[in-house]
């Protein structure tokens, strides 16, 4: 039979035109979110009698006025950047990941333990086997609700806010049982923090005199390596394939529930690197509040990203900015505390909002190809 | 003092009638000028194909959509439904396909969920439970005001979908699709309820695709066919048969004759049986064997275990017994890979659903399966360029529409996204074939070219199970036409050797030999 072939049109290879309206989707939008955000915030502020441009510089010098407000920043924003890749891939695969907190406390524990015990390895091994335990550590957290999501359909965001909990106790307890300092014991202070870690753990520093050390550009490399995992290697295919469509994605072959349990495994495994990073990179030692809400802070990050690993990049800047300049203007005008915490909260709101938004946004300007969907 | 039914009887809607109604939806014109009426004390059937515009018709009635043009008049008055709430309003209720029930209610909870109670803001459930109970008498209708709703059968929960429409004082209650969801006994038990009602004076739609319960249960059917209404009958004076061709029309060509030349049997199914759904069995032993070079035709009315049938020889749901071949190798318990690497191509009904994914573009979407091999594929890194000139290759073979290869697939028209599965799945030169409703929503000419690509797989030698509500499309394409009623296959002719007549019987439930010779 003669089929009729379609006139040879140049069809073109690679990306299409470039689209303007993706930058409004993705970048503008959020962004308008945060000013938004700060907008309430300045309503706020007034309420209470302080001055809000004030209040505003003194958190735009805070972040970025000074040498040791950039490096805070970007200390800050490496957790951030590390827990968000980690966030891409499981919302890549629809795996919704609240576990953040505590995969962090798992990363974190277990890069205090390890080089307290192996403490005569040089710094050579010892960094990369602490950062490779932290990752393990936080990828375990992380395949329990996976795999119990995959196996038993058990609701992931509760499994893993759970999951949060017992890390949470875990840590308590082992602060206050077989990883206390040792000389605080002695002392008589019974702190609950751990001994200091052999200096050959240490992560270099960037900046002499600054706390930005080495993790920072290796979280930037990480978030390449994950844009390269996600977009040209087939097991990233295959969790977008899961993650976008499980039926299609099963009858093409594809075991969905081991994608899905991947995922979120690869999850826990970044936000245990973020743990493990904030111990040998700047504490040296774990501090009961070693998380900082990093497992939450960086979820946003990821959706202010568009849960892309390389836009993900600047939105952790962003996020590590505000939290310093917070810090800042919260010294600078004396309001409470909580009131930060007010203005954080509501540009996650207007962030995770806009997200919604411009989904519906989008998908509206794809109504026309849809079809009825029934009679 | 409850009101004696009889009394009530008079205010009940005597007339209701939609009078050229037109609905429009993107692309798809789903009613055009559909006059429908029903009259107190008459059950009026509406039969029709999938997507033939039943629902959409009965939604407007019932307030959900408001229609584009035409108007509904009850009793002589016209009424403008804006919202359901306005439909229950003026005495129409509907009983939806999917229940709206709240599992960890009670019965009486559901029944009074959204009323006013009578002694606001306090509940007074008991009144509730009497009035139930009193209907539940009257109606002879079966229902424990103060069992769970979880702990109820299917069949019971739709009692309580009648039970919360009849307390809301409806007058006519729309059923959409009944029965599709209960077993034999409850079918029975339903219509008794059903004539019961219409005895009280209530007047009844019964949407429907399934000829054997219209001609049981109703005074009058009309028939819808693309969004128009085909013909109204009184039931007692028409036939299945002529119900058939109203439903699948159109004027029929005799397929031309062509010379037959099956190779060895390609697909054989043995005692397939398998489970739907709902949990209960829809396919009842199956035997079908396809030879390689031949389309065996599936016929049969939507509903009767096509669906079940292709999903299970895909291997998206388990047989529960039986088996499946291709060639000599038994693919019973395959998994779906093992299954596409002996040689089985499967082109979904729903094709977003499964054969697709929407925001992938059309390159990611061409190598859904092949990217796990060679020469796509490097230890775990895709091989772009491979993968583009094999993508390329298939969008100009196919006639692809696509402005380019990155083009997210949901940009892409219906017949488009079909041409692209379909080059998908025979690029990779299946030995089997199933093609279930490979042109429903898709422009003629798609339609065309899909009908073309068919045929010259067959000539190619891969066995295809057509499995199709058209007709048309079954006898011009097909070497032999099964037909398929309730689960089982109720006869196999060869092409030409029935007239559209006798399988539409046998799409009836009329046996082959009475349907050939009686």
């Amino acid at each position: 039979m003669q089929i009729k072939k379609a006139a040879n049109k140049p069809l073109s290879l690679r990306r299409p035109a470039f689209d303007w309206s993706n930058v409004v989707l993705h970048f503008l939008l959020p962004l308008a979110g945060v000013l938004a955000a700060l907008l309430i915030g300045a309503v706020m502020l007034i309420i209470l009698k302080a001055d809000p441009i004030a209040a505003y510089a003194a958190m735009v010098n805070g972040a970025v006025g000074s040498v040791s407000g950039i490096t805070q920043s970007l200390v800050k924003a490496t957790p951030l950047l590390l827990v968000g890749l980690g966030i891409c891939i499981a919302f890549r695969a629809n795996v919704i990941n609240i576990g953040g907190e505590g995969q962090i406390i798992l990363g974190a524990l277990a890069a205090t333990w390890f080089p307290l015990t192996f403490n005569t390895w040089p710094g050579w091994l010892l960094i990369p086997s602490t950062l490779i335990v932290g990752f393990v550590a936080g990828a375990i957290w992380g395949f329990v609700p996976g795999i119990l999501k995959a196996r038993l359909q058990v609701n992931e965001i509760l499994s893993t806010i759970m999951m949060n909990s017992i890390a949470q106790q875990l840590m308590n307890l082992l602060l206050r049982g077989p990883l206390m300092d040792p000389s605080g014991i002695a002392a008589g202070t019974y702190l609950a923090q751990s001994a200091r870690l052999p200096v050959q753990v240490w992560l270099p520093r960037l900046v002499p005199q600054t706390l930005l050390h080495a993790g920072a550009i290796l979280a930037v490399v990480l978030a390449v390596l994950v844009y390269f995992f996600l977009w040209r290697t087939t097991i990233g295919y295959r969790i977008r394939a899961v993650g976008l469509n499980p039926d299609a994605s099963r009858y093409s072959g594809i075991n969905v529930p081991f994608y899905q349990a991947l995922s979120m495994t690869l999850a826990g495994g970044f936000a245990g690197l973020a743990g493990a990073i904030e111990v040998i990179g700047v504490q040296h030692r774990l501090l009961e509040g070693v998380t900082s809400g990093y497992g939450f802070t960086g979820i946003v990050a990821a959706l202010l990203g568009s849960l892309h690993p390389l836009g993900l990049i600047p939105a952790s800047i962003l996020f590590g900015g505000l939290l310093v300049g917070a810090a800042q203007m919260q010294r600078a005008v004396q309001v409470p505390s909580s009131l930060i915490d007010a203005i954080l909260g509501l540009v996650v709101l207007f962030v995770s909002g806009s997200a919604l938004w411009s989904r519906r946004w989008a998908a509206r300007r794809n109504m026309g190809t849809e079809e009825e969907e029934k009679s | 003092m409850k009101p004696k039914i009889q009394d009530i009887k008079s205010q009940r809607i005597q007339h209701v009638e939609m009078r050229d109604i037109v609905k429009r939806f993107p692309g798809v014109l789903a009613n055009s000028k559909v006059s429908f009426d029903v009259r107190a004390g008459e059950i009026h059937a509406l039969l029709g194909e999938n997507g033939a515009g039943k629902s959409t018709l009965m939604r407007q009635l019932y307030g959900l959509y408001q229609p584009d043009e035409g108007e509904i008049v009850i009793d002589g008055k016209p009424y403008v439904f804006r919202s359901p709430a306005d439909a229950i309003r003026a005495g129409i209720g509907m009983i939806h396909q999917h229940f709206m029930l709240v599992p960890t209610l009670t019965v009486t909870q559901n029944v009074a969920l959204g009323l006013r109670s009578s002694r606001e803001p306090l509940l007074d459930l008991d009144k509730v439970t009497r009035r139930i109970q009193g209907l539940s008498e009257a109606y002879g209708l079966k229902v424990d005001p103060h069992a769970f709703v979880w702990q109820l059968s299917v069949g019971e929960q739709q009692r309580v979908e009648i039970m919360k429409a009849l307390y809301r004082g409806a007058s006519l209650i729309i059923l959409d699709e009944p029965t599709a969801v209960l077993t034999p006994q409850e079918v029975k038990d339903l219509f008794a309820t059903l004539r019961r009602m219409v005895q009280e004076g209530h007047s009844l739609v019964f949407i429907s695709h399934k000829l054997h319960e219209v001609m049981d249960i109703s005074d009058r059917v009309t028939v819808l066919r693309d969004g128009k209404v085909i013909g109204t009958r009184p039931t007692h004076k028409v036939t299945r048969g002529e119900l058939v061709k109203m439903m699948v029309g159109r004027e029929l060509k005799e397929p031309e004759p062509r010379s037959l030349k099956p190779g060895p049997a390609a697909l054989k199914i043995e005692g397939l049986k398998t489970v739907g759904d709902r949990g209960t069995e829809a396919l009842h032993g199956i035997y079908l064997e396809i030879h390689s070079g031949e389309i065996l035709g599936l016929a049969g009315v939507s509903g009767n275990g096509q669906r079940e049938l292709a999903e299970c020889l895909a291997g998206m749901r388990k047989a529960t017994a039986g088996r499946i071949a291709i060639g000599e190798s038994d693919i019973t318990t395959f998994t779906l890979n093992q299954r596409i690497d002996s040689g089985m191509a499967y082109i979904p009904e729903e094709r977003m659903r499964d054969g697709a994914i929407r925001e992938f573009s059309v390159e990611e979407n061409i190598y859904l399966h092949d990217h796990s091999f060679a020469p796509y594929t490097h230890g775990i890194f895709l091989d772009f360029s491979q993968m583009a000139s094999h993508a390329i290759d298939l969008v100009n073979e196919y006639a692809l529409k696509t402005p380019s290869l990155d083009t997210p697939l949901k940009n892409l028209s219906g017949g488009n996204i079909q041409k692209l599965i379909m080059a998908r799945e025979l690029s990779r030169h299946p030995k089997a074939l199933i093609a279930a409703q490979p042109t429903r929503g898709v422009d003629i000419g798609a339609t065309e070219y899909i009908h073309q690509r068919l045929l010259a797989q067959r000539e190619a030698g891969t066995a295809i199970l057509l499995i199709s509500e058209d007709l048309d499309e079954i006898r011009t394409l097909s070497d032999r036409i099964a037909i398929i009623y309730e689960g089982r296959i109720v006869g196999v002719v060869q092409r030409g050797q029935a007239t559209i007549e006798q399988i539409g019987l046998m799409m009836a439930g009329v046996s082959m030999k009475e349907a050939m010779h009686g």
